[in-house]
């Protein structure tokens, strides 16, 4: 015991100590916030010092007026459309906006003269201006009026409970769930692979380099490997425990910095103080802050304790049973380049895992094929988790978790036997066949 | 008290057997060559004692007791293929290593700092493996063999690697532990490390033991009562029932080397009587079978008869 704890303190310093840790750990929370901000920096200050665009609006009908927006800037014409085009093309403006005297009931006939291509962006702008006016216009004609409108156009939000057994009625909301379960499945999906193939390589190198033969015959290779996993096990929760604390609190610490400046803000609060003023706009309002209310409410409903302990579970469960096999595979082999043939087939189970949580568990969290991902030990770390949200019945989630401590038991005794003669076969030719024959042999 | 004793040992793997109902005993404080060409089951044997591997049947006994897991704490093993973590530093590694083998973190440092001293490679601590060269690293690949001060010490082709001067180096600590109590056994097909250091062999060869003991007592088997004189002129005649004439060779001029067999029972004294008379002898000497000749004749099956007789014996 007291060996496997030097051997996981080895493996453990060895890792955290290096430059290329140290680097990895901080660069990546600070790669995605930095992204995030760099590009909102860039998008503000664009938005900032554009100019708005001139767009030259030659209007036969009659009946369209635009605006001045940050955008745009609609400058009237009146002259005949080969005329507009003669004015237009001497200025520098963006676009030369034609709308012939159209029928509102079949807009046709619009068009728009630009120098260069411009984005859809701004022609979607465009379009949208013009389609608010005829909007208004057959409102007009149809005199309808804005409140009548608004009547006839029904909001409908369903507000979701789950029913206990106790009849209890408890609120939830599957876009969350949703979410979680994504989140959280990606994450073991990524760990496991991730921690996995680095104790292949750990192994690989200590067979190469033959310090292997030193080390065991100071300990069992039981022992060796399994201080190599728990050694990498703990360099993977460190790493993972320091990128969450960093990208939270860089995430948060970016967005509210840049959030203010928003323009997106700016807009709500301006609509805001609109709103205030408008009683409709208020009663809007007030109904999407209840909306707010219950979707707080929502994520206080959400059994995050029990979520993290399973996360946690699963985490460490998932990881000790690849790790094991990822072990075996590379005691059986001399290089990394061999380790793939045997790589591949170990990953397969966790990749079914990761596609059945798109393809079954966020779609439909409870029917059979989301039962069996999740109960299975070699798909049901990346399952559980995806599902554990939505609502587990606890025998099949304490199933899983016996299933899973047996599964990685299994795959651990497994590899044990593959790996003590593999460490110190070197130069075979290595296939199934002589893989079944090390676990076969007595020792 | 015997070191080690093995008593018939056997391994098979499933195409062949690397070891067949193996005895040794090696004497305690003895330095003990283990010979045999490559692929006779040295190896296995040497693996079997570090524990690395279990044999399929057969006991060991060390230092008195059965050989347990505990027993790795009392043997340094220094494998045949070399091998160290590349990126980890000199003194990193040795404290780790020696910290497996039992010793406690301050007992190893005070060591380290011993025999990177005796080798005068004190600078070397926070030097990475992977920097060092070939002969540096094999270097520390001894220290981190013999740092646990084990009673049992296995040297798997210990002088490969080395240059004459290292060599030697290693060889005066290798003498040294052997003043300290300290059993050796030597793994190896260089003939000259066993005449020179060696005090008691076996020879392995095809997965048997085909000889064991003393060094001295070996060679004495294996003397086929041959003589070697040196005489000047180049005649002189000795009755054919009594000896048999096995090569004359001039050295110079009318000085000659002539090797003799004497039939069995005659003692050298009886040869140097009769030849004196006979001839001007410059030189007399019995011709003693060298380590490289043994080995060569046992392991290719071609001895002369003594050889063929002992094989029988054995």
């Amino acid at each position: 015991m007291n060996k496997i704890w030097l051997i996981i303190q080895r493996e453990f310093l060895n890792r955290v100590l290096k430059k290329s840790f140290l680097i990895t750990t901080i660069l990546v929370p600070l790669i995605f916030p930095a992204l995030i901000g760099g590009l909102a920096y860039v998008a503000i200050k664009d938005a900032e010092s554009a100019e708005a665009d001139v767009v030259h609006v030659l209007d036969e009908s009659k009946q369209f007026t635009f605006e001045d927006s940050k955008r745009f800037k609609f400058v009237p014409i009146d002259q005949s459309l080969e005329e507009a085009k003669k004015i237009y093309n001497a200025t520098n403006d963006f676009a030369l906006l034609y709308i012939p005297n159209l029928d509102i009931n079949k807009p046709e006939g619009v068009l728009l003269f630009t120098k260069e291509n411009p984005s859809i962006d701004k022609v979607g702008d465009l379009e949208s201006k013009i389609e608010t006016r005829i909007h208004d216009l057959k409102l007009k004609e149809y005199n309808i009026d804005e409140a009548t409108l608004k009547s006839l156009k029904p909001q409908v939000n369903l507000k979701q409970f789950n029913l206990t057994d106790t009849g209890e009625a408890k609120s939830s909301n599957s876009g969350m769930l949703y979410g979680l379960g994504f989140g959280l499945g990606i994450l073991i999906y990524m760990f496991v692979l991730i921690y996995g193939i680095q104790i292949m390589n750990g192994v690989i190198d200590e067979k190469t380099s033959k310090v292997v033969e030193v080390v065991i015959s100071s300990v069992k290779p039981f022992q060796l490997m399994l201080g190599k996993i728990l050694g990498i096990a703990s360099v993977g929760l460190l790493q993972f425990t320091i990128w969450i604390i960093l990208i939270s609190v860089l995430s948060s610490g970016t967005l509210a910095y840049f959030g203010l400046k928003m323009p997106q803000k700016q807009m709500m609060e301006q609509m805001t103080s609109q709103m205030n003023s408008d009683p409709q706009m208020k009663e809007a309002m007030d109904q999407q802050n209840s909306k707010v209310g219950q979707l707080l409410g929502n994520l206080s409903e959400i059994p995050f304790g029990k979520i993290a302990f399973v996360f946690v579970f699963y985490f460490l469960g998932g990881y000790l049973l690849y790790g094991a096999l990822f072990a075996a595979v590379g005691s059986a082999v001399d290089s990394q380049q061999e380790a793939q043939q045997f790589q591949f087939p170990v990953t397969i189970p966790l990749l079914i895992g990761y596609l059945g949580l798109f393809m079954f568990i966020l779609r439909d969290p409870h029917g059979s094929a989301s039962f069996w991902l999740s109960v299975i030990p070699f798909t049901s770390p990346v399952a559980m988790v995806g599902r554990i949200s939505f609502g587990v019945p606890s025998w099949e989630l304490a199933l899983s978790m016996v299933l899973l401590i047996g599964g990685f038991l299994l795959t651990t005794w497994v590899a044990g036997r593959i790996y003590r003669v593999g460490i110190l076969m070197t130069g075979t030719k290595v296939s199934y066949k002589v893989l079944a024959k090390w676990f076969m042999m007595k020792s | 008290m015997d070191a080690l004793i093995v008593r018939n040992v056997s391994k098979r793997y499933t195409n062949h057997t690397a070891l067949d109902s193996v005895n040794i005993t090696i004497p305690e404080k003895s330095i003990y060559g283990l010979l045999g060409p490559n692929g006779a089951g040295k190896t296995t044997l040497i693996r079997i004692i570090n524990q690395i591997i279990n044999s399929d049947s057969g006991d060991i006994t060390i230092f008195g007791e059965t050989l347990q897991p505990k027993h790795v704490e009392i043997i340094g093993y220094l494998p045949e293929e070399r091998g160290l973590y590349k990126k980890m530093k000199v003194g990193d590694q040795l404290l780790y290593l020696a910290q497996l083998k039992g010793l406690s973190r301050s007992d190893a440092l005070t060591r380290i700092k011993v025999w990177l001293d005796k080798f005068e490679i004190r600078d070397w601590w926070h030097k990475k493996v992977e920097d060092l060269s070939k002969g540096m690293a094999q270097k520390v690949q001894f220290i981190s063999t013999v740092l646990h001060e084990p009673r049992l010490i296995i040297l798997d082709e210990p002088f490969s690697g080395f240059d004459p001067v290292n060599a030697q180096l290693i060889t005066e600590q290798i003498l040294a532990l052997k003043e300290k109590g300290c059993t050796i056994i030597f793994s190896t097909h260089r003939m000259e490390t066993v005449e020179s250091l060696c005090d008691h062999i076996a020879l392995i060869n095809k997965s048997k033991k085909i000889l064991e003991g003393p060094k001295k007592q070996v060679k004495d088997q294996f003397k086929s009562n041959t003589f070697i004189i040196e005489h000047r002129g180049n005649h002189f005649l000795l009755s054919a029932d009594r000896y048999e004439l096995v090569k004359q060779e001039r050295i110079e001029d009318d000085l000659f080397s002539t090797t003799i067999k004497a039939k069995e029972g005659i003692k050298g004294n009886e040869v140097i009587r009769e030849i004196i008379d006979i001839t001007e002898v410059h030189g007399f000497q019995e011709k003693v079978p060298s380590m490289a000749d043994i080995f060569i004749s046992l392991v290719k099956g071609e001895g002369d008869d003594a050889l063929k007789k002992h094989l029988l014996e054995v």
